[in-house]
């Protein structure tokens, strides 16, 4: 059996998007009560639950630090998200790797210095894996932090850009990301374009480099002006039940 | 935009069943690419605004295919569309997506339709357009897409297609005239549409409307619905039914059932065998009989089931010359069938199976004639019937076709696709394609050869010219190359070509020049097509698919254009050209010091024939510094061939010849055996070097990745026969090594023959295996020997048509050199070598055939009596091999054309054929008549051996009158017109 058409001949892809559009982006926020502050997020059918617990004490007496808070970012992947059950141990090395990217992501941007001897905790459900789990976590987690009111110099956008055929494409799904094509994920501050995180696990041309990670960004500030309209909606409908 | 989700059940190859879900979104910005629509937002509109009307359809209309316009029941029906006639059709998604399904060959020459911007075919996404969308089924998955309700779904997702088109094309008021035409030939679509108002037409009476291209007609594919009446009609049937997909899976699976390529038999089409998997060992299984074969054709993959011991049978060496009529056929077979049936006791049978399915079909369209006895009615008239057509392939059967210009296409070569074969039919059904030219002409039989082999021989596209340097002609090299690109500077050497007389592709260059130590510095140049070809160039892609250079008789096919096959890239004397350089120091004893690598400049001062060199080794009055470098590079070269003989390389033989061509005519004058002297050796031991020192760096850079050649070893039965027929002359054949083969092939010679060795290396090469490119990553180390070269890794750098290995010396040497996937992807390799592989088989026997379609000519008209060797006994007949045309022929002692007055017996146990004192063995000498005979209706020539002495009564011919019994022709003054002598290649 032949490889899939990946690009067809019209220019469109798997699910007829064009190489340069985004899936569709759904928003919440404070969707948990519990939570200090919560956002759940659809990208396409990949959906992912953020919570943040905090700033609050720290849980191991160690960790402390004298100067910041410590950020906590717990990741999961839900044993239904895929087509196939698949049940993952707490200890598994990919989540670990990329809850460790995520903190990575967030410490230079969530303003810890105001909240010494503090913890924040984030944590991060997928619901559902359709490609793009990592920038949809860090999308949610920004929500989330933004929701729990948390201080940030910015929010932090991410988005993947891969290649197919030399053509540079956004926001890769399952089926595009599993093809072995390669994939880039950028996270960026919009306000300063200063990027955050890049990663990438495959190989790419490096003369290619360039163009993706350029669409990337392009993706990310497009996810920006999503994510800000829900949140500036969402302040809005507060204001208003304030005032009434 | 707007959502939907599409979802379904598929089972993963693991065998578990799981739930896929996947986006599927809805556009608006899908345009109808109309020239005449002024509503949508396209720019670059594909279709014309006013598209052709026909007889039955007045309007101005685009055509809307359905998939089985394209593919018939699994049947290509494709040709139709390609024609040049058939322009503004709009391609619907769900059409396309189907034909991906059901065979890729098709799919892929509708994407190059598509490409094509002259034949405006439009590839319209209405899967994807928010309003030509229709919802799907229930219970709908692409694994069981040949369901009944899938196919509801496709034909009414065209028919909301065609019916969104009609509606929105007149919107605008330049298209309100314009329609469009539903193309089905499946009636249940048909008449959905037209209850729902959309004009929809039959592929068949559509072309009838195309009143200006008649030969349309021929190339629609033969109805099934007819096929089924008929099959109603006489209620016969011939064949056995194939089973389904899934009976052979459950066969496979329990071992009932196993699979192989089908390979028919040269000598008899009603003969094959396949590799299979029998009691566990994988081994050759014989198919006979046209019944066992089961509609099966040569090179179709089929699932086979071996017979039950009782009915397995011997090694049938049987050689059948002529298909007979085809009412015959049947009777031909059941004596094909019985006379393989004699089970000798002194042979162990061999597994013996019959075909029970077809797993995947290789048909191909096919070069052939039609058979003169099978047109009716008289001349002229243009009444279709039923004719029988041969294929030029004589392992292909048969092809019932039916056609009006039955008569115009007599005596023409024409080429044919098979549509089906159904079980009552004897032959398969096929339909006409195209006229190539008067059969016997020259350049129509090469085009039949060039097509028969699937050579690419069309000219190069504009867009792959386009990739060449603008300059032209008039490119030179300048100082930018010297500065920029890190080449060296090797203008001021003596750098000479050697190559055979006429050759215009220089590929490779040489130099010596002796180094303050003592020692020499040899440099082996080859053309630096790199250069020229860089990756992702239309051109690179084109080269690649090509793979080779095709050297005919008369012509060459080549690879990359000609401005560099032939100018650019040939390293011509006097004419600064770019170079890849290997370059080495060597000492006295032609060991090697240090190797180099490196880009350069040369300027080659000579271009010399084999023959001037050699002149100028051997005369001593010259004794200026290109010849002592020659002198200097004999000796090292004579060294080092005396290396690599002692390491058991192999010295073989094949009886390769050369015409004389007349200049105007191109027809062959006369025929002479390839000469080989000292300086052919001297060029090929310093290629061979230079090509097993870039294997080895080419190598420790990408592991993984390299392209190498090797020469498996052949398995000891290959030489099996051979051996059986030295052991009378007492001669041994050691054949565990190549070193073991080399000596015992030295020691092969009877005094009483000069020939023998010769003949012996020849039938040696005959056993061998065909040398292969391989990606390094594909095999393991020890796989990569190159049995006839006796050396560990060898791989083809000399050529500057494997530009590939270029590319992956350049990144070895080169740090800077950014390099994608397509250098380490080790599986892109190997699909580039597979195609390498295919390309050279084919590139070697079209020359064979195109030196057979010489000789053929070349003994038009005459009579020759020449001696020859028997180097093969079958049961009916001998092979004769004339040494000095090189060719060799059957000469049958059965059969129907030959007169049964004779008393010849095979005898197995010595596999000698007697009659009295007459003894015909191999290695035997004998006299044989040559002369060209057509067969009943001239469209196959072929050449006839008949035996002359040993005398056997009633069956030998007489010699010819003592003045004649040379060569009888025409005096002509034998021009030079030469051929470029292939290069030795091993």
């Amino acid at each position: 059996m032949s490889r899939l058409e990946l690009l067809t001949v019209e220019g469109l892809r798997i699910d007829g998007r064009r190489p340069n559009e985004l899936r569709k982006i759904t928003a919440k926020t404070s969707v948990l009560a519990q939570a200090d502050g919560s956002a759940y997020i659809e990208q396409g059918n990949t959906k992912c639950l953020a919570a943040v617990y905090g700033p609050q004490e720290v849980r191991h007496r160690m960790q402390i630090l004298h100067d910041r808070a410590i950020i906590n970012v717990e990741f999961n992947v839900a044993p239904f998200s895929t087509s196939e059950r698949k049940k993952r141990s707490k200890n598994d090395k990919r989540s670990l790797e990329i809850a460790s990217a995520i903190k990575q992501t967030f410490e230079p941007v969530v303003q810890t210095s105001q909240f010494p001897r503090s913890q924040i905790d984030i944590y991060l459900q997928v619901l559902q894996h359709d490609g793009g789990t990592l920038q949809a976590c860090i999308n949610a987690a920004t929500m989330a932090l933004i929701d729990a009111g948390i201080p940030m110099i910015d929010y932090v956008c991410a988005s993947t850009a891969g290649c197919i055929e030399k053509q540079p494409v956004l926001d890769l799904n399952y089926l595009e990301e599993s093809s072995d094509s390669p994939e880039l994920t950028v996270a960026i501050l919009p306000r300063t374009g200063k990027v955050n995180l890049m990663s990438m696990e495959s190989r790419l041309h490096v003369d290619m480099l360039e163009s993706v990670a350029a669409l990337a960004t392009q993706g990310c500030e497009q996810i920006h002006t999503i994510l800000d309209s829900v949140v500036r909606q969402n302040t809005q409908l507060l204001k208003d039940s304030m005032l009434q | 935009m707007s959502l939907r989700a599409k979802s379904f059940i598929k089972r993963t190859k693991k065998g578990n069943v799981i739930k896929v879900i996947k986006e599927h979104y809805l556009r608006d910005d899908i345009w109808c690419s109309s020239a005449a629509c002024e509503v949508c937002g396209h720019t670059d509109p594909i279709l014309s605004a006013i598209p052709r009307s026909t007889q039955a359809y007045t309007t101005p209309h685009y055509l809307v295919p359905d998939t089985n316009v394209f593919m018939n029941q699994l049947v290509p029906q494709i040709d139709i569309m390609e024609h040049p006639t058939i322009k503004d059709v709009i391609v619907l998604q769900t059409v396309r997506e189907e034909l991906r399904h059901l065979s890729m060959p098709i799919y892929n020459r509708v994407n190059a339709i598509i490409a094509d911007k002259n034949k405006r075919f439009y590839a319209f996404s209405n899967e994807h357009h928010r309003e030509a969308y229709i919802e799907r089924m229930k219970d709908e998955s692409p694994n069981d897409r040949n369901d009944r309700v899938i196919n509801q779904a496709r034909i009414s997702a065209i028919r909301v297609a065609v019916k969104w088109y009609a509606n929105h094309l007149p919107k605008g008021k330049k298209g309100s005239s314009l329609t469009v035409v539903m193309l089905s030939d499946d009636r249940d679509n048909r008449e959905k549409a037209k209850s729902a108002a959309i004009k929809c037409s039959s592929v068949r009476d559509y072309v009838v409307g195309l009143t200006d291209t008649p030969e349309l007609m021929d190339m629609v594919v033969t109805a099934q619905e007819a096929n089924e009446a008929q099959a109603k009609a006489d209620g016969k049937v011939t064949y056995e039914e194939h089973m389904t997909q899934l009976q052979i899976t459950n066969g496979i699976k329990n071992g009932k059932i196993s699979q192989g390529t089908l390979t028919v038999s040269n000598h008899n089409y009603l003969e094959a065998t396949v590799m299979a998997n029998v009691e566990g060992k994988v081994q050759n299984v014989y198919i006979v009989g046209r019944k066992h074969m089961n509609r099966s054709i040569q090179g179709d993959i089929v699932a086979i089931e071996v017979l039950p011991k009782s009915e397995w049978k011997t090694t049938a060496s049987v050689a059948i010359e002529e298909e007979e009529d085809e009412v015959d056929n049947k009777e031909a077979a059941s004596q094909a069938n019985s006379e393989t049936m004699e089970i000798d006791d002194a042979l162990p049978a061999m597994p013996t199976g019959k075909v029970v399915g077809i797993i995947r079909k290789k048909w191909r369209p096919y070069c052939g004639y039609i058979a003169k006895k099978s047109i009716h009615g008289s001349e002229g008239s243009a009444a279709s019937q039923n004719v029988i057509f041969r294929a030029m392939d004589r392992r292909i059967p048969s092809i019932k076709i039916r056609t009006t210009q039955a008569h115009a296409l007599a005596g023409q070569r024409i080429v044919v696709s098979i549509d089906s074969w159904p079980t009552n039919s004897v032959l398969p059904l096929g339909h006409f394609v195209k006229t190539l030219g008067a059969s016997g002409d020259k350049e129509t039989e090469t085009e039949v050869l060039l097509l028969e082999h699937d050579v690419p021989f069309q000219e190069f596209s504009k867009r792959i010219l386009e990739d060449l340097p603008a300059e032209g002609e008039n490119w030179v090299v300048t100082d930018q190359h010297v500065q920029n690109e890190r080449r060296r500077d090797f203008r001021h050497l003596n750098v000479c070509s050697i190559d055979p007389p006429g050759c215009t592709d220089i590929d490779d260059a040489l130099h010596v020049r002796p180094l303050p130590n003592g020692n020499f510095e040899v440099g082996v140049h080859i053309a630096d097509v790199t250069y020229f070809v860089k990756p992702g160039m239309p051109m690179d892609d084109e080269a690649a698919s090509r793979g080779t250079t095709v050297y005919l008789v008369d012509k060459r096919i080549d690879m990359l254009p000609s401005l560099l096959g032939t100018n650019l890239c040939s390293l011509r004397s006097n004419v600064e050209r770019l170079a890849f350089s290997c370059i080495w120091e060597m000492n006295e004893k032609a060991e090697i010091i240090n190797v180099d690598f490196t880009k350069s400049i040369i300027k080659s001062k000579f271009s010399f024939t084999y023959e001037e060199a050699q002149n100028r080794i051997d005369d001593d009055s010259m004794q200026d510094d290109v010849t002592k470098g020659i002198r200097v590079l004999n000796g090292i070269a004579k060294q080092l061939k005396k290396k690599r003989l002692e390491n058991g390389a192999l010295t073989l033989a094949s009886p390769e010849v050369r015409f004389n061509l007349e200049n105007d005519s191109q027809d062959p004058v006369d025929v002479e055996m390839k000469e080989l002297k000292e300086t052919n050796a001297l060029v090929e031991e310093f290629m061979l070097l230079a090509n097993i020192s870039v294997a080895e760096k080419i190598y420790s850079k990408f592991p993984d990745s390299a392209l190498l050649r090797r020469h498996p070893t052949p398995p000891d039965s290959n030489f099996e026969e051979l051996r059986r027929a030295l052991s009378e002359f007492s001669i041994g054949l050691e054949t565990s090594t190549s070193k073991a083969l080399s000596d015992s092939l030295d020691k092969a010679v009877v005094s009483s023959d000069p020939y023998f060795n010769k003949l012996v290396r020849i039938m040696t090469t005959r056993c061998m295996l065909q040398a292969q490119y391989f990606s390094s990553g594909t095999e393991t180390e020890q796989d990569f020997r190159h049995y006839g070269l006796a050396c560990p890794i060898y791989t083809h750098f000399t050529s500057p048509i494997h530009v590939i290995v270029h590319r992956l010396l350049r990144a070895c040497i080169d740090p800077e050199l950014v390099y994608g996937q397509e250098l380490t992807d080790k599986m892109r390799m190997k699909e580039l070598c597979d195609n390498l592989n295919f390309r050279h088989r084919m590139a070697q026997q079209a020359a064979r055939s195109s030196v057979e379609l010489y000789t053929n000519l070349f003994f038009r008209n005459k009579v020759v009596e020449e001696d020859g060797h028997v180097i093969r006994i079958l049961r009916n007949g001998f092979v004769v091999l004339v040494q000095k045309y090189g060719i060799e022929g059957v000469i049958f002692t059965s059969g129907d054309q030959v007169s049964s007055g004779h008393n010849i017996v095979y005898d197995q146990h010595s596999n000698t054929l007697t009659s009295g004192d007459a003894q015909i063995k191999i290695f035997g000498e004998v006299k044989v008549r040559i002369q060209i005979e057509g067969d009943q209706e001239g469209m196959r020539q072929k050449m006839k051996m008949s035996l002359i002495t040993p005398h056997i009564e009633g069956f030998s011919v007489p010699a010819l009158e003592m003045q004649s019994s040379k060569v009888i022709r025409s005096i002509e003054p034998s021009s030079e017109a030469d051929i470029p002598a292939k290069k030795i290649k091993l």
